[in-house]
C-alpha cells in the first residue's frame, strides 16, 4: 500500500472540496482498500464520506429513491424494495458475502473496479491500470472475460450484479458537483473500453454520486435475477440476466432485460425485449427472445462457453419470471 | 464396568480458546523489539537477476534494512538464479508492516531472461521415470487387456491446486546468545528446526520451533519454506526479531501445490464383472530443481484384485517451484482415474457399480502379498449403500429429474496405507494428580490435543479432565511430520506406551512401599481408576498424590517410544471407505450441485467420535473442491499464476456444502498399532471427486474426465 492521507468530512460543501483537490472517496471501502493493498489504486488522499447525509431509502409512487451511502444489505432487505423491486433486492443479495454487503455502499457498488486478474496484478500490462501498457487479459487466462462491449483494448466484465439491474430499470443517477447537480440516464453512466479507456463511468473529478432514481412502472414486481457461477455464494457472475416483465392480458406489454458476467459494462438487450414484446407468455417466446441475447459476441479462447451460456441464463429467466 | 475416555465424543479441548481469539497463532506472539520482513518476488520464471535497486526503498522511512544476497544460504531451489516465477530475490525489513511493504512494492529488478517452459504439456518439456517411481508390473497385463470380454479406456486430467488454509504462512524469529528461536506455522516443528539448521549453517540443537496452533495446513506446512529460513536469515542480519507472514497471492508461490495431472487407466474384465487387466499411466508437474513423487499408483496396483496390472509415473519438470503434499496427495487422484473407470465399466457391464466392487475383492495385497490387518471394506459398502439410500438410484443415466434438474447418485471406494513411524512422548503426573504428556507433534486442526490426551488418560487411569496433552515445540520428544495421516497411531501409540509405563512405575512403587495399602500386591493385579490405584481383590487403595507425597516428589516422569517396527513386512494395513454422493445437474446451465455425500469407513478404532466425523466431513468439503471449484490457473506465457486470491481460486463456501455425514465401521486394528488404530486425516479426501463425477454421470450420462468438472463441460 502506499502511502496516503486521510480526512474526514461531515457536509457536503467539504467533500466537494476535498474531492476537488484529492479525488477519492471511501464509503465502504470494499473495493478501494484491496485495490491499494495490491498498490492498483495509489490516491495520496482519501476523502471518508460516510457523514454525508445520503442514506435514505423512499418508495413512492414515482419511483425508489436511494442514497449513495445506504449499504446494500439494508436496501436489500428494505420491506417495499423486496416487495416492489425483487430485482434490485436479489441482485444485491447475489453479490459478494454478507459481511461485505453489510459495508459495501450502493454508489461505491456501481462504481466497482474490474475484477480482471491482471487488472490486479501490478506486474502486468493493463490498460485499465496503466493507460497504453496493452491488455495481457486478452491472450491470458480469459474464461471470466467478457464476450460483449470489449475492445482490443480491454475484455474486462463489469462486476456489479446491481448495475445489471439498474440498467434494466432504466434507473437514473444524481451526483453533485461545485457548479450544481446533474442526473445521468445509468445506460449512459458505463463506458464501453473505447479509446479513452481510462474512463469506466461518465463522472467528473471530484463528484460524487448522490442518490440513484428507479421509475416505477408495471414491470417491476415481476422481475428477478438470476445468476450463474461456479460456486453457489460469493463469487462473480459467468453470466447473470436481471428480466422485469409486464404482463397482462395474456401478452407481454413491456420487457426490460439485461445481462452481467458477459459484458464490459451492463449489457441491456433491446433486442431480445423487442422480440419479447406483443408475444404471448410462453416457452417459445423466451426462447426465441433469449437466442438473441449474445448477439454480437467476440468469444476469446477460453470462454465461448459463454455465448451458449447467457442465452440459456436469460432463456431461465424469461421462463422463471414469466411462467412456463 | 470402567468408561473409557476413549470413545467418548468430546469437543476440542481448545475450542473455547480458539473461538474466543485466546489461542495464539505463530504471527500473533508478541516479541520484544520485533520488526517486519516483506518478501520481494521475482516476476520472471527462468532468468538471472543482473541488477536490484534498492534505493528508493531504504529511502522509505522506516525501513532499516534491504537484504538481497542470499549466497549463503542452502534453499531448495538455486539462489544464484531465478528457477520460478515469484522465486524470492530479497527481504525488506522495517519497523512497521506498512512501511515493510512499500518498501518491497519500490525494490526494482533488472533481469537476463531466459526462455521458460512452465506447462507440463509443452512438447518441449520432455518426461522421466522418477527413481523413486519405476514401472510396475505384475502377470500379463497387455495380454490380458488384448483378450478382455469388456475394456473401459480412459484419459482424465485434474488442475493444480493450492491448499489454502485460511491461516497463511507466518513466523516470527529471535535470536538470542546465538540460539534461534521461531514461532513458525508448521506441521512438523522437528522438521522446521533440521530444515532451517541446514539452511542456516548452524546446530539443530540451537534452533527452537514453536507451533502450538495452526489455522489449517492441509500440506502446505510440512516443510520449512523459503520464508521461514529468510525469517531467521534476516534477524541474524539485523540483529532483532523479524516476522514474516507471506499475502495470499505469496502463499501461491511460497508454498507448493498439488500438482496438475493427466491420466490414462484402461481396465479389462469378463462379461461377468472380474477385472483381470489394468493398465494406469500417470503424468505430473515438477519442478526442475527438486523431485517430487506422491502415491498416485498405489491405489490402482493395490485396491482391487486384479491378476495382470501395469502402472507407469511419469513426471515433467518445468520452470515452475516444486509440488508437495496436499490432503490424499497422489493417492486422491490415483483413485479419481480407477474408480471412475471402475463406474464406467459397471455401467459397461451393467453391473450395479457397489456389486463389481465386491466382485473384485482380493484375498490379500497382491503387491506386497502380504494379509490384510484388517479390510472391513464389505462393511463399509454395506454401511455405506444402506445409510445412503443406494438402493433408490436408478442404474440408467438421466432418469430421475426433480423438476428442471438431473438428480444422480454416484459411489467410490476410498483407501488410504496406515502411515505409522516412531515417535516418543513424555509423561508426567504431578503432585496433584494430575498428568501432562508431551510430544513434539502438531495439531493443524484436526483435534490432536484431544485424541492424544484421550488415549493417554485411558492409560494413566485418569479423566479426561486430569489430563493434558502438550505439543507444539521442538523441544519436545520426537514425533513424526503432522502429516500423511501419522498423527493418531504413532503420536497416539507413543503416548499410549509411555504412560502405561508410567502407571507401571507407580504400581512398582507402590507395591514395593511397605507404607503403601497395596504393599505386596502383585503389579500385574493392581488397577488405575481416576488416579486410584487398587488391587483386583478390591478394598486397600494408593493413589498418584500419595505415592508422590510420600516419595517426597513434585511429579514423576518418563519418556518413552514407540515405533512399527517391521510390522509392515507382515501385514498389509491400510484404512477403508466407501463414499456415497446425490448430486443435481443444472442441464440447462451446465450446473452440477452435490446434495449430499455419505461415506462408511474403516480406519480401525475411532479415539474420539465427535472429532473423527468432524475429519470426515472436513475432508469432503475438500473434494467437493476438487471436483466441482478448485484450479490453479498459470499463464505459461511468463508463468505467473492468475488467481492468487480467494476470490479467485475457489474453495467451497457454505451454500456449496450441503448435507454431509460419516459412518465408522467398528472394527479396530490391533496389529497395526497398540491402540488399533488406522490413519484418518487423509482417506477422507479420497473418493470424493469420483463418486461426485459418477454421481454427475448417473444424472447426465455424459462421462466428465476433467477436474474440476465446469458448467462448460455441460453446455
Amino acid at each position: 500500500m502506499h502511502p496516503f492521507a486521510f480526512s474526514r468530512v461531515s457536509t457536503v460543501t467539504a467533500a466537494l472540496n476535498a474531492g476537488a483537490r484529492y479525488g477519492r472517496y471511501i464509503a465502504g471501502g470494499t473495493t478501494l482498500v484491496d485495490l491499494m493493498r495490491e498498490t492498483v489504486e495509489r490516491p495520496a488522499h482519501v476523502v471518508d464520506i460516510n457523514g454525508l447525509p445520503y442514506k435514505d431509502i423512499t418508495v413512492t409512487r414515482q419511483g425508489l429513491h436511494v442514497g449513495s451511502l445506504v449499504r446494500m444489505s439494508e436496501l436489500a432487505a428494505h420491506p417495499e424494495v423486496r416487495a416492489t423491486y425483487p430485482l434490485l433486492s436479489q441482485a444485491l443479495e447475489l453479490g459478494a458475502s454478507a459481511q461485505l454487503r453489510n459495508m459495501a455502499s450502493i454508489g461505491g457498488n456501481i462504481m466497482q473496479r474490474p475484477r480482471c486478474p491482471y487488472f490486479r496484478d501490478v506486474h502486468s500490462a493493463c490498460n485499465r491500470r496503466d493507460p497504453g501498457s496493452g491488455c495481457d487479459a486478452r491472450h491470458g487466462d480469459n474464461r471470466m472475460q467478457a464476450i460483449l462491449g470489449t475492445s482490443t483494448h480491454c475484455v474486462a466484465t463489469h462486476p456489479s450484479d446491481l448495475a445489471v439491474a439498474l440498467v434494466a430499470l432504466d434507473a437514473v443517477i444524481q451526483v453533485r458537483g461545485l457548479d450544481g447537480t446533474r442526473s445521468i440516464p445509468v445506460q449512459d453512466f458505463f463506458l464501453r473500453p473505447g479509446d479513452t479507456l481510462q474512463d469506466e463511468h461518465s463522472l467528473r473529478p471530484g463528484e460524487p454520486i448522490t442518490s440513484l432514481t428507479v421509475p416505477a412502472g408495471a414491470h417491476t414486481r415481476r422481475s428477478g435475477y438470476l445468476k450463474v457461477r461456479d460456486r453457489q455464494s460469493y463469487e462473480f457472475a459467468l453470466a447473470s440476466a436481471a428480466v422485469a416483465l409486464d404482463i397482462r392480458g395474456g401478452v407481454v406489454r413491456g420487457a426490460r432485460v439485461a445481462v452481467g458476467g458477459v459484458a464490459t459494462v451492463p449489457w441491456r438487450l433491446p433486442k431480445v425485449e423487442e422480440a419479447l414484446v406483443g408475444k404471448r407468455p410462453g416457452r417459445r417466446t423466451w426462447t426465441d427472445a433469449a437466442a438473441l441475447a449474445a448477439e454480437g459476441a467476440v468469444p476469446l479462447s477460453e470462454n465461448a462457453f459463454k455465448v451458449r451460456l447467457v442465452e440459456r441464463t436469460v432463456r431461465r429467466q424469461l421462463m422463471t419470471i414469466g411462467g412456463q | 464396568m470402567a468408561t473409557t475416555v476413549v470413545g467418548q465424543p468430546l469437543s476440542r479441548v481448545d475450542a473455547r480458546r480458539k473461538v474466543t481469539g485466546a489461542a495464539t497463532y505463530s504471527a500473533e506472539h508478541r516479541v520484544g523489539g520485533l520488526l517486519y520482513g516483506v518478501i520481494v518476488n521475482g516476476t520472471v520464471a527462468r532468468a538471472t537477476v543482473s541488477r536490484i535497486s534498492v534505493d528508493a526503498a531504504l529511502g522509505h522511512p522506516g525501513v532499516l534494512h534491504v537484504l538481497t544476497d542470499f549466497g549463503s544460504l542452502r534453499l531448495a531451489h538455486p539462489v544464484d538464479r531465478i528457477a520460478f516465477y515469484g522465486q524470492p530475490i530479497a527481504v525488506v525489513v522495517a519497523e512497521t508492516l506498512e512501511a515493510a511493504t512499500h518498501g518491497a512494492s519500490l525494490v526494482e529488478a533488472t533481469y537476463e531472461r531466459q526462455d521458460a517452459v512452465t506447462d507440463f504439456d509443452d512438447p518441449d518439456a520432455p518426461s522421466q521415470t522418477p527413481a523413486d517411481e519405476p514401472d510396475y508390473s505384475r502377470g500379463d497385463p497387455a495380454g490380458a487387456l488384448g483378450s478382455a470380454q469388456v475394456k473401459v479406456d480412459l484419459e482424465l486430467t485434474s488442475a493444480r491446486e493450492n491448499h489454502n488454509p485460511i491461516e497463511l504462512p507466518s513466523t516470527i524469529a529471535r535470536w538470542q546468545d546465538g540460539r534461534l528461536t521461531l514461532w513458525d506455522k508448521s506441521q512438523w516443528a522437528q522438521g522446521a528446526a533440521r530444515t532451517v539448521a541446514g539452511a542456516l549453517g548452524i546446530a539443530v540443537g540451537d534452533v527452537r520451533v514453536h507451533n502450538e496452533f495452526l489455522g489449517g495446513g492441509f500440506g502446505s506446512a510440512i516443510q520449512a519454506y523459503d520464508h521461514v529460513i529468510l525469517a531467521a536469515f534476516a534477524a541474524r542480519e539485523v540483529d532483532r526479531p523479524v516476522k514474516v507472514v507471506l499475502t495470499r497471492r505469496q502463499f501461491f508461490y511460497g508454498t507448493g501445490f498439488r500438482p496438475a495431472s493427466r491420466h490414462r487407466i484402461a481396465l479389462g474384465s469378463t462379461a461377468a464383472g472380474r477385472v483381470n487387466a489394468l493398465v494406469y499411466e500417470v503424468r505430473i508437474e515438477n519442478a526442475r530443481y527438486q523431485s517430487y513423487t506422491d502415491g498416485l499408483t498405489d491405489l490402482p496396483q493395490f485396491l482391487y484384485g486384479v491378476p495382470n496390472t501395469r502402472t507407469a509415473y511419469r513426471v515433467t519438470p518445468v520452470d515452475v517451484h516444486s509440488p508437495c503434499s496436499m490432503r490424499g496427495p497422489g493417492v486422491v487422484l490415483g483413485n479419481f482415474a480407477l474408480e471412475t473407470a471402475m463406474d464406467q465399466l459397471a455401467h459397461e457391464l451393467a453391473v450395479d457399480p457397489v456389486e463389481l466392487r465386491m466382485r473384485n475383492e482380493p484375498t490379500q495385497d497382491e503387491v506386497t502379498q502380504l494379509p490384510f490387518s484388517t479390510r472391513k471394506l464389505r462393511e463399509c459398502y454395506e454401511t455405506g449403500a444402506r445409510r445412503f439410500g443406494w438402493s433408490r438410484r436408478r442404474a440408467e443415466p438421466g432418469s430421475r429429474t426433480d423438476g428442471d434438474l438431473l438428480i444422480g447418485m454416484g459411489m467410490a471406494t476410498a483407501s488410504y496405507h496406515n502411515n505409522r513411524r516412531d515417535s516418543s512422548a513424555r509423561a508426567r503426573i504431578h503432585a496433584d494428580g494430575t498428568a501432562e504428556v508431551f510430544a513434539a507433534s502438531a495439531d493443524m486442526g484436526p483435534g490432536t490435543t484431544t485424541s492424544v490426551m484421550q488415549v493417554a488418560a485411558d492409560a494413566l487411569g485418569l479423566p479426561a479432565s486430569a489430563v493434558t496433552f502438550r505439543l507444539g515445540d521442538s523441544s519436545y520428544p520426537t514425533a513424526p511430520l503432522h502429516a500423511a495421516a501419522t498423527t493418531m497411531a504413532s503420536v497416539g501409540s507413543a503416548a499410549h506406551t509411555t504412560c502405561n509405563a508410567l502407571k507401571a512405575e507407580f504400581i512398582r512403587r507402590a507395591v514395593a512401599d511397605t507404607d503403601s495399602p497395596l504393599h505386596g500386591a502383585n503389579p500385574a493385579d493392581v488397577h488405575v481408576r481416576d488416579g486410584y490405584l487398587s488391587a483386583a481383590d478390591g478394598g486397600a487403595r494408593d493413589s498418584y498424590r500419595d505415592i508422590l507425597r510420600r516419595a517426597g516428589l513434585p511429579s514423576l516422569d518418563i519418556t518413552g517410544n514407540w515405533g512399527p517396527g517391521d510390522a509392515d513386512s507382515r501385514i498389509s494395513s491400510y484404512g477403508y471407505g466407501a463414499v456415497f454422493a446425490e448430486v443435481s445437474v443444472d442441464p440447462l446451465l451446465g450446473l452440477v450441485r452435490v446434495r449430499r455425500i455419505f461415506a462408511a469407513y474403516d480406519v480401525g478404532r475411532v479415539i474420539s467420535p465427535k472429532l473423527a466425523r468432524s475429519q470426515a466431513i472436513g475432508g469432503m468439503v475438500g473434494g467437493i473442491g476438487m471436483a466441482l471449484l478448485e484450479g490453479t490457473v498459470t499463464d505459461h506465457r511468463d508463468g505467473r499464476i492468475v488467481n492468487v486470491s480467494l476470490a479467485d481460486y475457489l474453495v467451497p463456501v457454505n451454500a456449496d456444502v450441503p448435507d454431509l455425514d460419516a459412518a465408522f465401521v467398528n472394527t479396530e486394528d490391533p496389529q497395526a498399532d497398540p491402540i488399533g488404530v488406522k490413519g484418518l486425516g487423509e482417506i477422507t479426501i479420497v473418493g470424493v471427486a469420483p463418486a461426485i463425477g459418477n454421481a454427475e454421470f448417473n444424472a447426465t450420462g455424459k462421462r466428465l474426465t476433467d477436474l474440476p468438472i465446469r458448467p462448460e463441460a455441460l453446455l
